[in-house]
C-alpha cells in the first residue's frame, strides 16, 4: 500500500492558479476511479476534477476558499501497491483515519490498519437521556400529545408543532418535550419570540468573490452615471404577440430581449463608443466591430453574464435560441470559459422583477449596460385623452470617462426610436 | 351604593360562569359575579336549574316508574309488583332538592373563594363597567376583566310562541302533573330525553321533526337502537314534519307532513325543543359592539372578544351547548386573566344524549374523519356480547371506535347503550392522550363491566378480539 499525491491539473489556457470552491470528498473517505474529487474555479468557469486512480483520501492540499497554483498538491491518497516513493512515509495520524473500507486491501503493512471501532467519526453516540425521535410529522397534522405536555408546552412559550415525537403514531411525550426545551435536535420555535443572537459567518468564495471583486472594482474606477427613460412598447408587444401565435416549431417563442438586442445592433452601427473596452491603465479605448452582448443571469451560485456573440451577424431567431441555451447553461454551470468571457456591451433585465428604476453596474472593461425595467400598463396622454400604453422603463449606466451625458441620451433615444417603431428595426437602410 | 372595583367581573353565574369564578378566586383575584336569579336563586345556570340536573333526575325517576310499571305485567328479573303508582308532585319536590342542595353547594364554593356575588340583572355600559339591578337598587361595578357567560334560551318557534300548553324544557321540568297527550317539537337531545321520559311515566308522545330523521346531528347507526326502543315505548314519531301552530278544537296542533294532508295532533301540552340560541340581549351586549360569529358572540383560542379585557364563554359562543364546553372555557379565562399561558385546545368535546338507551360521541364520527381525508379502520362491539349488559337487561347497542388506518391513532369513538354515559370519561382520556387501538387493547378492563366492550371494540379492530 502506498501514497499518490494528485496534483491541481492544467485546467485552462493561461491560467495558473484556481480556487477551490468545493471539496466532493474528504479525510477518510474512499474514492474510486474518476469520482470526483473537488471543484475549482478559474476566472470564470468551474472545473471539477476527478481522480485519476482509486484510493483513500489521507489529505486534502486546501480549504475551499484557498488558491492553488496549477501543478500544487490537491488531493494525497493511499492507494493499493506502491505508490510515490516520496511521500510513502505518510504521517502516522493521517493514516489512522483510514476506513474500514480499506481494511480487506493486501496490506503489506507499511501502515498500520486501525481497528474498525475507531472508524464512523460521523455517527455520534446519541446522549442517553434523549429519545429517539419519530419521523417528521406532516405540517397539516395536528401534533398528539396529553394535555400535561400541551400545557407545559403552552407555559414555556413552545409551539407544539416543532416539536417531533418519539411515542407511538408520533406522540409528544414529556421526554420529547425535555428535549427540545434542552435545544434539542430542532429549529427554534416560531411562537417563542426570543433574540436570536446568532452570528453566521458565510465564507465569500468561489463565483461569489469573483463577483464582489468585479462589482468593487468596477465602482472603484468607473465614474458610472445612470439615464432613465421610458419606452412605448405597446406596438412592440403585439408583434411579438403575433410572432409567437404563429407557434411554430421550428422556432422559438420570442420575449422582449432579442428585440432589445436587435436594437442594440442597430443603434450601435451609429454609435461605435459604446460597443468598446476602455484599458484605463493603457489609457486607450478598443472599438469593437463585432457586437457581443453580455446578458446578465442570476445562477444558483451567483451573476454570471453569458455572452451572445457576434449579434451583428444573427437576427432575432438566432438571438432567442442562443439566449435559452446560454442560460440553460450558466444556470446549469455548464457554461464554458468562452461563452462567459468577451462581451462588448451588457444587458441586464430581472424580467418582472424589473421595478421602474436600477442603477446597473457596468461590466468593466466595457463602457455601458442597458438595464430593462418591468413592462407596465399605464396611462398616457396622447392625442388630448388618456390611453392605456404599455410602457417600459430602460435603466442604463455609461463610463462617463469615456462616455458624454449628450451622447449617451442621443443613444438611448435612438433605442427607444427603433423598438417604438419595431419596423425600423429589420428595414435594411 | 358605592361603587365595586374588581379585578375580574363574570355576567353569568352558570356552569361557565361560576367555574370562572371559582378559578379565578382560587388564583387570588378580586372577584364580582352577577346572576340575574331563578327559582333557586340563579346559580347554576341553565345546567343546575332547568337542565342537565334536573332533566336526569325526571328521568331517573321515570326509569325507575316505568320499570315498575313493566314489573306488573311481566317479571323480567322474576319480581313482580302490584300496580305501582307515581305522585309526580314528590317527584318534581325530590328534584327541587337536588337542585337546591347543588346550587346552595355552587354559592357556598362561590364565597369559600371570595367571589362576591350580585343578584339582579346585569347591562353592561361600557366593556369594564357593568350596572346591576340589585334588590337593595342599582349597583356599579367596574372591572379590568370582563367575563361574558350569559348562556342561552330555549328557542321561540313563530308558530308556537311559549305560553300557556306551549311549553319549553323548562317548564316540562316543572310540571305538577304529568300531561296525558304530550306534543314534543324536535327530535333532538333534549326532545327525545323529555319525550322518552314523559312516555315511561304513562304520556302519549308524539315527536315532531322536521328532518328525515330523529337525532339529526347523530349518524344512523348509533341512532337505530333509540328509534327501536322510542318504539316500544309506543312514542309516535312524525318527520319531515312542521308544526304548523294550535288547532282551533281544544287540546290539539296542527302537523304538516311532506306528503301528507295537515293533521290534527291531540296534546295537552307542546314541548317546544327546537334548539337554543345565544342570549344576546337584555345585558347590553349591543354597547360592546363585538365581532360577532353568525349568532354568538366571536371569541379566539383564548376565549377572548374582539374588545380587550372581555372575555366570553359557554353558550355564548357557539356550539356545542354543552355545560362543560363552557366550563373548560370558564377555566382558560380565569388562568389567562390570572396570567397564565392558557388555550382552549381540547382535543375532543364529548356529547351525551340521556335517550333510552344513550348515546355517547366523542371526537370524529367515520364519516367526519374521511371527510377530513383520513383512512379509518371502524370498528363495533355490541352489547349483546358482553356479559355484563346482559345481566343489567341491557344488550342494546355497541361501542364503536374509528381509528387511522395508517398508525392506529383513534380519532373518534362511540357508543349506544344502557349507561354508556359513564364510559364518556373513558372515551376522552383515551382521545386526549393520544391513544392507539394498541393502548386501549392493551389496558387491563375490569370484568364485568361495560368497559369490556370498549377494550373489545380496539381488540377487534386489530383482528384480535376474544369474546366475538
Amino acid at each position: 500500500m502506498g501514497v499518490r499525491v494528485i496534483k491541481l491539473p492544467d485546467v485552462g489556457e493561461g491560467v495558473a492558479e484556481a480556487e477551490l470552491v468545493e471539496w466532493h470528498v474528504e479525510v477518510g473517505q474512499s474514492v474510486l476511479e474518476d469520482q470526483l474529487l473537488a471543484a475549482v474555479m478559474t476566472d470564470k468557469a468551474t472545473v471539477e476534477i476527478p481522480s485519476p486512480v482509486a484510493g483513500t483520501v489521507v489529505a486534502l492540499g486546501g480549504e475551499v476558499g484557498g488558491v492553488l497554483a496549477v501543478g500544487a498538491e490537491l488531493v494525497r491518497l493511499e492507494v493499493a501497491g506502491e505508490g510515490d516513493q516520496e511521500v510513502a512515509a505518510a504521517p502516522r495520524e493521517a493514516a489512522k483515519a483510514e476506513p474500514v473500507a480499506a481494511a480487506p486491501m493486501p496490506s503489506p503493512a507499511p501502515v498500520q490498519t486501525p481497528a474498525p471501532k475507531h472508524v464512523e467519526p460521523n455517527v455520534p453516540s446519541p446522549p442517553v437521556a434523549r429519545p429517539s425521535l419519530g419521523p417528521p410529522r406532516p405540517p397539516s397534522e395536528k401534533p398528539i400529545a396529553s394535555p400535561a405536555v400541551r400545557r407545559r408546552a403552552r407555559e414555556a412559550g413552545v409551539d407544539l408543532r416543532q416539536v417531533r415525537g418519539s411515542g407511538p403514531a408520533g406522540r409528544i411525550s414529556h421526554d420529547d418535550l425535555d428535549a427540545f426545551l434542552r435545544g434539542g435536535p430542532q429549529t427554534a420555535t416560531a411562537r417563542a419570540r426570543v433574540a436570536n443572537t446568532q452570528v453566521e459567518t458565510v465564507k465569500v468564495i468561489g463565483l461569489r468573490r469573483r463577483i464582489a471583486q468585479a462589482m468593487a472594482e468596477s465602482k472603484r474606477r468607473i465614474a458610472h452615471f445612470s439615464y432613465v427613460e421610458e419606452v412605448d412598447v405597446t406596438t412592440l408587444e403585439e408583434l411579438r404577440s403575433a410572432l409567437n401565435a404563429q407557434n411554430r416549431q421550428d422556432r422559438p417563442r420570442l420575449t422582449l430581449m432579442p428585440f432589445l438586442m436587435q436594437a442594440l445592433v442597430r443603434a450601435i452601427a451609429d454609435f461605435p463608443e459604446m460597443n468598446a473596452h476602455y484599458d484605463d491603465e493603457a489609457e486607450t479605448i478598443e472599438r469593437y466591430g463585432g457586437v457581443h452582448i453580455g446578458i446578465a443571469t442570476q445562477t444558483p451560485s451567483g451573476l454570471m453574464v453569458p455572452v451572445v456573440r457576434h449579434c451583428e451577424a444573427h437576427g432575432l431567431w438566432d438571438f432567442a435560441s442562443e439566449l435559452s441555451r446560454l442560460a440553460e447553461a450558466a444556470r446549469e454551470g455548464r457554461a464554458t470559459r468562452a461563452e462567459l468571457t468577451g462581451s462588448t456591451i451588457t444587458i441586464t433585465s430581472l424580467g418582472a422583477l424589473g421595478g421602474i428604476v436600477s442603477t446597473p453596474v457596468i461590466n468593466r472593461p466595457q463602457v455601458a449596460i442597458i438595464g430593462v425595467n418591468k413592462e407596465v400598463v399605464r396611462p398616457v396622454w396622447q392625442g388630448g385623452q388618456f390611453v392605456p400604453r404599455t410602457m417600459m422603463n430602460l435603466s442604463s449606466s455609461f463610463d462617463h470617462r469615456v462616455i458624454d451625458g449628450y451622447v449617451a441620451a442621443r443613444f438611448i433615444q435612438r433605442i427607444k426610436g427603433l423598438l417604438e417603431a419595431p419596423a425600423t428595426l429589420f428595414i435594411e437602410e | 351604593m358605592a361603587d365595586i372595583a374588581a379585578k375580574v367581573l363574570v355576567v353569568g353565574g352558570g356552569p361557565g360562569g361560576y367555574v370562572c369564578a371559582i378559578r379565578a378566586g382560587q388564583l387570588g383575584l378580586d372577584v364580582v359575579l352577577v346572576e340575574q336569579g331563578g327559582p333557586n336563586g340563579g346559580l347554576g345556570g341553565t345546567c343546575l336549574n332547568v337542565g342537565c340536573i334536573p332533566s336526569k333526575a325526571v328521568i331517573h325517576a321515570a326509569d325507575a316508574y316505568h320499570q315498575a310499571v313493566t314489573q306488573a305485567t311481566s317479571a323480567p328479573f322474576g319480581i313482580r309488583v302490584e300496580r305501582p303508582t307515581i305522585d309526580f308532585g314528590l317527584t318534581i319536590e325530590w328534584k327541587n332538592g337536588i337542585v337546591g342542595r347543588l346550587t346552595s353547594g355552587v354559592g357556598a364554593l362561590l364565597k369559600r373563594h371570595r367571589v362576591k356575588i350580585l343578584h339582579g340583572r346585569a347591562e353592561m355600559v361600557d366593556g369594564k363597567t357593568c350596572r346591576v339591578e340589585t334588590d337593595t337598587g342599582p349597583q356599579v361595578v367596574k372591572a379590568e376583566h370582563v367575563v361574558l357567560a350569559a348562556g342561552s334560551e330555549a328557542a321561540v318557534l313563530p308558530t308556537l310562541p311559549f305560553g300557556g300548553k306551549v311549553i319549553s324544557s323548562t317548564e316540562a321540568l316543572a310540571l305538577s302533573a304529568i300531561p296525558g297527550r304530550l306534543a314534543v317539537i324536535g327530535a333532538g337531545y333534549i326532545g327525545l330525553e323529555l319525550g322518552t321520559a314523559f312516555a315511561k311515566l304513562g304520556a302519549k308522545v308524539t315527536v315532531i321533526e322536521a328532518e328525515e330523521r330523529i337525532l339529526p346531528a347523530y349518524d344512523v347507526e348509533l341512532v337505530r337502537p333509540v328509534a327501536k326502543r322510542l318504539e316500544a315505548l309506543g312514542v309516535e314519531i312524525l318527520t319531515r314534519a312542521r308544526a304548523v301552530g294550535l288547532s282551533s278544537e281544544e287540546g290539539a296542533m296542527l302537523v304538516e307532513q311532506e306528503g301528507a294532508a295537515r293533521r290534527s295532533i291531540p296534546a295537552d301540552r307542546i314541548l317546544v325543543a327546537t334548539g337554543r340560541r345565544a342570549r344576546l340581549t337584555g345585558f347590553g351586549l349591543e354597547r360592546l359592539d363585538l365581532s360577532m360569529n353568525g349568532g354568538f358572540v366571536q371569541i379566539d383560542e383564548r376565549c377572548a372578544t374582539s374588545m380587550r379585557n372581555v372575555w366570553a364563554i359557554g353558550d355564548l359562543t357557539g356550539e356545542p351547548m354543552l355545560a362543560h364546553r363552557a366550563m373548560a372555557q370558564g377555566i382558560v379565562v380565569a388562568e389567562v386573566i390570572a396570567g397564565h399561558r392558557r388555550v382552549f385546545d381540547g382535543t375532543v368535546i364529548p356529547a351525551v344524549c340521556f335517550t333510552d338507551p344513550e348515546v355517547v360521541t366523542v371526537g370524529l364520527s367515520p364519516e367526519e374523519a374521511r371527510h377530513a381525508g383520513r383512512e379509518v379502520h371502524v370498528t363495533t362491539f355490541p352489547f349483546q356480547a358482553n356479559g355484563r349488559a346482559l345481566t343489567l337487561g341491557a344488550g342494546d347497542g355497541f361501542v364503536r371506535i374509528t381509528a387511522r388506518t395508517d398508525n392506529h391513532l383513534v380519532l373518534g369513538i362511540a357508543a349506544v347503550g344502557a349507561g354508556v354515559a359513564e364510559l364518556a370519561g373513558a372515551f376522552s382520556l383515551a382521545l386526549e392522550m393520544g391513544a392507539r387501538l394498541e393502548d386501549i387493547g392493551g389496558t387491563i378492563y375490569a370484568h364485568p363491566t361495560l368497559g369490556e366492550a370498549f377494550h373489545e371494540a380496539s381488540l377487534r379492530a386489530l383482528g384480535e378480539a376474544i369474546h366475538i
